[in-house]
């Protein structure tokens, strides 16, 4: 049992400081924005600069969780009513990118166009 | 009954059903496993619950990479035990094999880490579990008159999910006991693999770990990772629909020691066997 915990901890807390640190990292300038409204997405089509990382905003503003995710981008998180979440995407290759709500994937979808 | 909702809580529940259904079927014979593996879809439920209504804290923490740090170590503590679990299984298996038809082989497994298989499926659980409790939440909150059909849609994927837990773990049953345990602890290693695969890719999302080439390939076309079948193999194997290289490599790694260790533990001979031979 001992052994088991004592990794599990150690793990924890590595995970709690590498977050930590990160922190400090600068922020890239220029940043885009995807909203989640009505269990839609705005813009359906977002379109950045390829070769070029960015920073993109996923804004929920209904009531109810949303999880934004992306096959193409390998994203995967859960948004809570309200709330926003921030990614870091590094240089696109130029092409389309979906993404979605896995909630509502019926009507929350979009796409990401780099070019 | 709506199939949408379905859909979607049965591929949450896919996935721990299938750990389950593994786990419970290389504990066979282990007296007390039914209440490690229960307690741990009880706690993993009820943590679920937990981390369903601080979603929007743990979202937050961390400089907002707290979901991506709470998921990657989720995944890794459950590789750690799987590892664990195989390891010593390697060293202990062939034993309670052969221990298997005698009145002893109870206190031949007594000292076996069934807690290890009782934190992994609570983990399963917490981490498949907090998701379908947030959608669920969002459905009921929405109300509206589609919401009875949805929540109904919900429960029909619950049980569709557990009929497949059960399933795997109903086929792995008619296995005959001399090669169970080498087949469970083979699924088991690459099950940890694909974990540790899946936990290196929060990490690359929360911007913590280089991603080594965004797409080594690309198999979405031939094989969907939200397919049902995709989404099994995802779980079994660690399948990808778009692997990254780091992801690659956490996944070679893993194998590679967990195997490793496994392999090299099960030849050397055992210095318990004696002793639980004389028991």
């Amino acid at each position: 049992m001992r052994q088991g915990s004592i990794l599990v901890w150690a793990l924890l807390t590595v995970g709690v400081v590498v977050a930590g640190t990160s922190s400090q990292v600068a922020q890239a300038d220029n940043g885009y924005v995807m909203t989640f409204k009505d269990n839609k997405l705005d813009p359906v089509e977002l379109q950045v600069p390829a070769g070029k990382e960015f920073k993109l905003t996923v804004k929920n503003v209904d009531q109810t969780p949303e999880e934004f995710e992306s096959e193409d981008l390998k994203l995967e998180k859960v948004i809570a009513g309200g709330s926003e979440a921030e990614f870091t995407i590094k240089a696109l290759e130029p092409g389309r990118y979906e993404v979605f709500g896995e909630f509502h994937e019926d009507t929350a979808k979009g796409h990401i166009v780099a070019q | 009954m709506d199939p949408s909702s379905a859909l979607i809580v049965f591929r949450e529940v896919l996935e721990a059903a299938l750990v389950v259904g593994i786990v419970m079927a290389g504990s066979k014979g282990v007296v007390g496993r039914g209440l490690w593996v229960g307690g741990g879809v009880l706690a993993g439920a009820l943590g679920a619950c937990v981390v369903a209504a601080f979603a929007g804290v743990i979202q937050n923490a961390a400089a907002g990479v707290g979901q991506e740090l709470l998921n990657a170590s989720i995944l890794f503590a459950a590789v750690v035990m799987l590892g664990w679990h195989c390891a010593w299984m390697g060293r202990h298996g062939r034993e309670i094999a052969a221990h298997m038809s005698q009145v002893s082989r109870a206190v031949a497994q007594g000292s076996r880490p069934l807690y290890a298989l009782g934190v992994v499926v609570g983990l399963a659980v917490l981490r498949e579990g907090s998701e379908i409790v947030l959608f669920l939440y969002g459905i009921a909150a929405g109300g509206g008159s589609g919401a009875l059909a949805m929540l109904g849609g919900g429960l029909v994927g619950l049980a569709g999910g557990a009929a497949v837990g059960f399933a795997i773990y109903a086929g792995l049953m008619r296995i005959p006991m001399r090669y169970l345990f080498g087949v469970t602890t083979w699924m088991i290693i690459v099950l940890a693999a694909g974990m540790a695969s899946q936990g290196a890719g929060f990490l690359v999302q929360a911007d913590l770990l280089p991603a080594l080439g965004r797409t080594l390939w690309d198999t979405s076309g031939i094989l969907s990772e939200r397919s049902v079948v995709g989404r099994v193999l995802h779980t079994l194997v660690g399948y990808d629909a778009k692997p990254s290289g780091i992801q690659l490599l956490f996944y070679v790694t893993t194998l590679l020691i967990i195997g490793s260790l496994t392999w090299i533990l099960g030849r050397t001979k055992s210095p318990a066997a004696p002793a639980a031979r004389a028991a």
